[in-house]
């Protein structure tokens, strides 16, 4: 079991009533999909704002970022970067969701 | 001693306005859900205190509130909105091509007239869903969507959003921009078209099943079969549930609009906002009145005391009025200009019970005891 640190963008934190970071337990390989399950899990009402429902799509404005690298077309199923995985079990480092920067 | 609740959603958050029954001093409460788009808030004839919201954004998809204490405090209720029955087909696009149907919003929530854990919810694209749980999970009345006339609906300009609910159980009616008026007779299962009378010019067939640019349909509760419709052009009316329509625009300075209101003690007096043109989404001559008919259209009267009558550009939306059920009937509109104004007196007279919300999506209105 890693426990992964995770940061979510700040409606998403008023939503999971959570004000700071948030810890998740992820069995086996850390993957985007494996990270984000435990999330709703744990969230409900984070359902549906992350990633669509029906294909499991990542919403367009939302971004996933850690160790300073863009993780958010990593196929959901593959395991992140050694690099990556590394920093997030030991905690060295957070997943960051992010609210693209999409204005006009 | 009576209250009035006054539910506002707005670009960036809900607000909750409340009043004794004089209607003169406000207190503001919000931004509720600050930084989301609130298309629509409104609580449950059978339990005031019972408030469904809708909130949406671009970047995080849409969420269902849910308030049991009058809107003091919401929990998420249930967001799941999958179109029933696997592949949700295609409508008309644009382009002349077919585009699967697509999730974006709950334009509209209508909590049942007699049970509080039961409501209904307006899609874009365009789809009819029912909760009976308080709102914690929905069913898509798929005999709406899957009509035989759906595929040739095409998105307004809004979107193909389904906007307006009138529940006369086990009568239901709907309205979708850009496709027109729908009547179920059996709790939501079947449903026809009603659209005969109504004219587009500038569609294809402009007396055509579906196809028509309908803003917004009202009801008065005592006339279950009389409707009055604020279309894209044209206001109308029927009295026989939708068979049959004919235009009531008679002397408006614009018979283009979006919200319309029906007088909740008078069940011919009705209220209507011009607006210039769909290129001039603002009132004719930057006066913002609301007219007002006292004999079921045809004959229209300017109400003005109170509004700006002068360098005023804003729009109203089709959600954004509302009327409350005291003795001396209250007419409420929000602008997207952010005021909201109420009149405590039929519309004789106006007041702004707020001037610099974000721009007001929605406006309802509960009376309490």
């Amino acid at each position: 079991m890693t426990t992964v640190r995770v940061v979510l963008p700040g409606h998403l934190r008023n939503l999971a009533r959570v004000s700071g970071e948030v810890d998740l337990d992820v069995a086996g390989p850390v993957t985007v999909r494996l990270l984000l399950d435990a999330l709703e899990d744990r969230f409900p009402a984070l359902r549906g704002t992350i990633r669509d429902r029906v294909t499991g799509r990542r919403r367009a404005f939302v971004r996933f970022y850690a160790c300073e690298q863009d993780l958010s077309n990593e196929p959901p199923d593959s395991p992140l970067p050694p690099p990556v995985s590394a920093a997030l079990a030991a905690g060295a480092e957070p997943f960051l969701v992010i609210g693209a920067m999409a204005g006009g | 001693m009576t209250q009035v609740r006054v539910l506002a959603g707005t670009r960036k958050g809900a607000f909750v306005l409340t009043s004794d029954g004089k209607r003169r001093k406000w207190s503001v409460t919000g931004p509720h859900f600050a930084g989301w788009e609130i298309y629509h808030l409104k609580g449950s004839p059978a339990d005031p205190n019972r408030v469904y919201a809708s909130q949406n954004s671009g970047w995080f998809g849409q969420i269902i509130q849910r308030s049991d204490d009058g809107g003091l405090t919401w929990n998420p209720a249930g967001n799941d909105f999958t179109y029933a029955g696997g592949d949700p087909g295609t409508h008309l696009w644009y382009d002349g091509t077919q585009r699967p149907w697509e999730f974006k919003r709950i334009w509209h929530l209508e909590p049942s007239l007699t049970d509080p854990d039961t409501v209904y919810a307006g899609a874009e694209d365009a789809a009819l869903y029912r909760s009976t749980d308080g709102a914690g999970t929905w069913t898509e009345l798929t005999g709406l969507r899957k009509h035989a006339t759906g595929p040739q609906w095409q998105p307004g300009a809004g979107g193909l959003c389904l906007h307006t609910i009138i529940l006369q159980e086990p009568r239901i009616y709907a309205a979708i921009s850009a496709a027109g008026t729908f009547r179920s007779d059996d709790n939501g299962e079947t449903w026809q078209t009603v659209n005969r009378g109504l004219l587009s010019d500038g569609i294809p067939n402009p007396d055509a099943e579906a196809g028509h640019c309908v803003h917004h349909v009202e009801a008065h509760p005592s006339r279950p079969d009389t409707l009055f419709m604020q279309k894209h052009w044209d206001v109308m009316r029927s009295d026989d549930a939708g068979e049959n329509w004919t235009e009531i625009s008679g002397n408006l300075p614009s018979d283009f609009g979006f919200p319309i209101g029906v007088h909740s003690h008078e069940p011919e007096t009705l209220y209507v906002v011009p607006i210039t043109s769909d290129e001039l989404h603002f009132p004719p001559d930057g006066r913002l009145r609301v007219y007002r008919s006292r004999s079921g259209g045809h004959e229209w009267e300017p109400l003005t005391n109170g509004l700006p009558q002068q360098d005023c550009y804003v729009n109203v939306y089709r959600d954004a009025m509302a009327v409350d059920t005291l003795d001396e009937c209250g007419i409420y509109f929000g602008t997207t200009g952010g005021q909201v104004y109420a009149s405590p007196d039929s519309g004789d007279t106006w007041e702004p019970i707020v001037r610099d919300l974000p721009a007001v999506l929605s406006v309802e209105v509960q009376v309490l005891p």
